[in-house]
């Protein structure tokens, strides 16, 4: 029991005494550098562990948080509370999944700093998954605010040619959005007196105070998210960061964006929710078509697959906010299998970045004479990202696009459109790397992926196939807690009941 | 007026004062005539009894109003007090290593850190506007020779100069705001002037009077529009007697701002609200855009002590207890990370010229890693990052504020601190993302303790100090309200 009652804690520190020990590890050769990262991998996959022992031990059917820790802290308004629904559960499991595999695309790539790097990213772990994992709105805020700092060092001191403006950029984007955020906590804090989740998920707020509440909410999570036209600082960091870096990024960090809005914004400020719908459809609507096309005519292939991430936010931005339960299942669906595609595609990006350092597209061409592993990966992580069906991607839009149907055609068909688009982008992109004729001198002694590169890519591309036919797992565990979201919804403003998706 | 001093055991409350000045007269003394050897043992016994008159407060603590009203000793006033004198030995301790380069040592310079303190220690504990102006004066008057002790560099002559000059002003400013306040009220001890304020109609003399009091003590501070002295003096100082006054008398000019608006002025309180509302957003913003241009590390830092006064501000201009408390713990916070950065800085030094300019920085993150790493901390603590303590800081005044309903000053100081984060990244920018340009010489140890320990202090706030400083500064400041 005490292990169950704290494991959530123990999960959510344990990176960081991984970075601990990173930290006191003696020397600065190579052998140190060896140790260093055994240490960080070994830690990250203890912490993924754990967080499928957390799992498995999850009630899907029970709707309230679970694994509850709850203690006043610092003056009797933040607590130390932690705890996980159905909606934060599988974000503990995907941010888990993810960070060994990020310890594992930098293995070789990164020889300078080694042990900084590890550290960033192993603190980076605990932030993550304090966001994911707290239930105090303070302390959200903390970990939610406290991932720039590791972040900022990754893309500022790995990073490629315009790192600097490009962590400039990260940062300010993402703390000028959160700074409102803080202040709206605090109006929060004095109009329910307590900063606990669970008894603010109760709290009625005044329209009025809802909209404000929800518009300085919104400023923080459309940045990170990132919506358009927010989205300005996105592209440039992850073409800047490294592989590990672009990964971390796509996978988690604008997760936290969606997250946001479905632990917050949507349950607390119902009414502004529903007032600011339509606003937030126009604008995803406008992410995925506006951002799909700027993708068609990238030269840059990270640059590429940025814009399709911020296009797919756009479908999890217009699931979340039709408020029904399809909508809110595909928009977490979404979230977690964009997690690992673009993750995957990140990754991809990374294996033939270390072997030709250089990601114009251009530069390639005719790979799958030599590679044809990673022709075969890359094609299916390209095919889950266009949302073909067998893959995950397809069922989160899916989802989505039902969802929008039956709340305005409109911009269901726009947003359909997207998916066209989103498929013109991506093959093109496969078409001028993977496919014609291996002409270029420089790609005439590439290798295929090597192990340490297979073991990165084949679970992630197994989970790609997997969830694509059999998505069961991911939607049993949230669909208690999104059914109970709807329907409190619906009750404090009075909406229809949506049907429930059968399974 | 009869005296109150009916026995000595009356004189309890003020036996921390009297302790010092006794020590300080001891080692003047010996000074005197003793040898000039004897200096760097004058500090070591100097930074002993600023420890032990703080675990005096601490451990034997006696309140009590005395000598006819014009001190008081309450929670408040010993909170703000362990500041000081722990930011008075600190100062001391971070003198040592390069007492030589700075001509610090002489031994006129520790007693001279021990005046200023009992001056601070009277200004805390003034009650009335006769011993708030003698606990000033007297530890400005201290100041001003120990900005202007490197006797031949022009620079330090200088900033003494600036901050003497400068300094008289607004203690002219602070008097007539005195006297104006004494004129239209007939008394001078706080209680009692709020009494006579609560009585009748707030008349227009006396609200020229408290905002010439309140223009005296904002230079103190240094809030803009009375800042101006703060970056040259900074600058011009060495740096050892730059972190004393980024530390110490910034801690005893807030308290005693808070004391005289919360205590003489409380039945007027919309209007000094209205001012401390209009100081704190000027300091925010102008040390915010002023300090982007910097490229002198005290010049930065000194704009980055306005930005701070100007956030500690937005919980006074709360003027509740939520709110005070919050400037109690910022100052507890301000103090760390200032003396923690002014550890590292000292301890940066390559071909015997200590760092002045950010670009000296460069690459620190490679050729000291440690070094670099503590000051990286400092740098997005000031910037106000969780988990970091600095967060706490603001955490605590903002919330104030909101409370208050103050949403346009809220608003207005989170942004201001995101456009001040500006120049902070940029000191992280030049250690981390840059090539090393110096070899720097060996780290003195009890700079890399006090780096290390603020440090720590600053990254674990959540879990170790966060929990009973909150407390602490609550049963502190109740003695206000």
């Amino acid at each position: 029991m005490i292990f169950a009652n704290n494991i959530l804690t123990i999960i959510t520190f344990l990176p960081l005494l991984g970075a601990l020990f990173v930290m006191i590890v003696p020397g600065n050769d190579r052998l140190a550098y060896a140790n260093i990262k055994r240490i960080a991998l070994v830690t990250t996959l203890v912490t993924f562990a754990l967080t499928l022992v957390m799992w498995s031990m999850f009630d899907p059917q029970n709707i309230s948080f679970q694994f509850v820790q709850n203690h006043e802290w610092i003056g009797n308004v933040i607590g130390y509370r932690m705890g996980v629904d159905g909606i934060s559960v599988l974000f503990v499991v995907l941010t888990g999944l993810l960070m060994p595999m990020a310890i594992l695309a930098g293995w070789d790539s990164v020889t300078k700093r080694v042990r900084e790097y590890m550290i960033a990213f192993l603190v980076l772990e605990t932030l993550m998954l304090g966001v994911f994992t707290t239930l105090d709105l303070a302390m959200f805020y903390v970990f939610f605010e406290g991932g720039l700092i590791p972040m900022f060092l990754i893309i500022g001191i790995w990073g490629g040619k315009n790192r600097v403006q490009a962590s400039y950029k990260f940062f300010f984007y993402t703390f000028v959005g959160s700074v409102l955020m803080l202040l709206a906590i605090m109006a929060m804090y004095w109009y329910a007196g307590t900063l606990d989740i669970t008894k603010l998920l109760k709290v009625q707020f005044p329209p009025e105070m809802q909209i404000w509440l929800w518009i300085a909410f919104f400023a923080s999570f459309a940045v990170k998210m990132p919506m358009w036209p927010f989205h300005r600082w996105l592209p440039e960091a992850h073409v800047q960061a490294p592989t590990a870096g672009s990964v971390i990024l796509a996978a988690i960090l604008l997760k936290m964006g969606g997250y946001g809005f479905l632990r917050f914004s949507l349950p607390m400020f119902p009414d502004a929710s529903l007032y600011f719908a339509d606003f937030v459809f126009v604008l995803s609507v406008a992410a995925i078509i506006i951002t799909s096309l700027i993708a068609l005519v990238q030269t840059d292939i990270k640059k590429l697959i940025a814009y399709s991430s911020v296009a797919h936010m756009g479908f999890v931005t217009l699931g979340i906010f039709t408020a029904n339960v399809y909508g809110i299942e595909g928009a977490i669906f979404q979230m977690i299998s964009h997690g690992f595609i673009s993750g995957a595609l990140f990754i991809s990006v990374g294996v033939i970045y270390d072997r030709m350092h250089t990601r114009e597209i251009l530069a390639y061409g005719g790979l799958v004479e030599k590679m044809p592993k990673y022709a075969f990966a890359f094609m299916v992580f390209t095919m889950a990202n266009v949302g073909l069906p067998g893959t995950s991607g397809f069922i989160g839009e899916f989802l989505v696009l039902i969802a929008i149907f039956q709340v305005n055609v409109w911009f269901a068909a726009v947003a359909t459109l997207g998916v066209i688009l989103s498929a013109a982008y991506a093959l093109w992109l496969y078409r001028r790397v993977i496919f014609g004729a291996l002409t270029k001198e420089s790609l005439k002694s590439i290798l295929d992926m090597n192990p340490r590169e297979m073991a990165v890519i084949v679970p992630l591309l197994i989970l790609t196939i997997l969830f694509g036919f059999y998505p069961a797992p991911i939607l049993d565990t949230i669909a208690p807690s999104v059914e109970a979201l709807v329907n409190q919804i619906s009750q404090s403003v009075g909406m229809g009941v949506e049907p429930i998706l059968p399974h | 007026m009869n005296s109150d001093i009916i026995s000595f055991s009356s004189l309890a409350p003020i036996f921390p004062e009297l302790i010092l000045t006794l020590g300080a007269f001891a080692i003047l003394m010996a000074g005197v005539f003793m040898k000039k050897q004897v200096s760097a043992s004058l500090v070591g016994v100097a930074i002993g009894l600023l420890v032990a008159v703080a675990a005096l407060i601490l451990i034997f603590p006696s309140d009590g109003v005395i000598l006819n009203g014009g001190f008081i000793q309450d929670s408040f006033a010993r909170y703000m007090k362990v500041l000081v004198l722990a930011g008075s030995a600190f100062a001391l301790v971070l003198s040592l290593s390069s007492a030589n380069e700075n001509a610090l040592d002489k031994f006129e310079y520790p007693v001279l850190i021990l005046f200023a303190t009992i001056g601070m220690m009277i200004m805390i504990s003034a009650n009335d506007l006769m011993s708030l102006y003698i606990g000033l004066e007297m530890q400005a008057l201290s100041l001003y020779i120990i900005a202007a002790m490197k006797r031949e560099s022009s620079k330090a002559s200088e900033a003494g100069l600036k901050y003497f000059v400068l300094g008289a002003l607004s203690s002219g400013m602070l008097l007539y705001g005195a006297s104006l306040v004494y004129g239209f009220t007939g008394q001078t001890q706080l209680d009692e002037i709020a009494k006579i304020i609560a009585l009748g109609d707030r008349s227009i003399g006396l609200v020229f009077g408290l905002v010439f009091l309140l223009a005296g003590l904002s230079f103190k501070i240094s809030a803009v529009p009375f800042h101006m002295w703060t970056p040259d003096v900074y600058e011009g100082a060495p740096t050892p007697v730059t972190a004393f006054f980024a530390s110490a008398p910034k801690i005893a000019a807030l308290a005693l701002l808070i004391r005289v608006v919360t205590q003489g002025f409380e039945p007027i309180s919309s209007d000094w609200q209205q001012v401390i509302i209009f100081l704190s957003i000027a300091s925010m913003v102008l040390a915010a855009f002023a300090g982007i241009g910097q490229k002198n590390l005290k010049r930065l830092i000194a704009y980055s002590s306005i930005g701070h006064i100007g956030f500690a501000l937005v919980g006074l201009s709360a003027g509740s207890l939520v709110g005070v408390q919050g400037v109690a713990i910022y100052m507890a916070i301000y103090l760390t990370m200032t003396l923690g950065l002014f550890a590292a800085i000292l301890s940066l030094k390559y071909d015997n010229i200590y760092v002045e300019d950010v670009s000296d920085l460069a690459g620190l993150a490679q050729t000291r890693p440690f070094v670099a790493a503590m000051i990286a901390v400092f740098m997005f603590s000031l910037i106000g990052l969780p988990p970091l303590a600095g967060f706490f800081a603001k955490w605590h005044v903002f919330l104030a504020a909101i409370e208050a309903q103050l949403f346009v000053l809220a608003v207005i100081g989170v942004l201001a601190s995101a456009i001040g984060a500006f120049y902070y990244l940029r000191v992280i920018k030049t250690m981390y993302f840059d090539e090393p340009v110096h070899q720097f010489a060996p780290i003195p140890g009890e700079l890399r303790f006090i780096m290390g320990i603020a440090g720590f202090l600053i990254i674990t706030y959540y879990l170790t100090v966060g929990a009973p400083l909150a407390n602490i500064a609550r049963s502190a400041v109740s003695s206000l309200f």
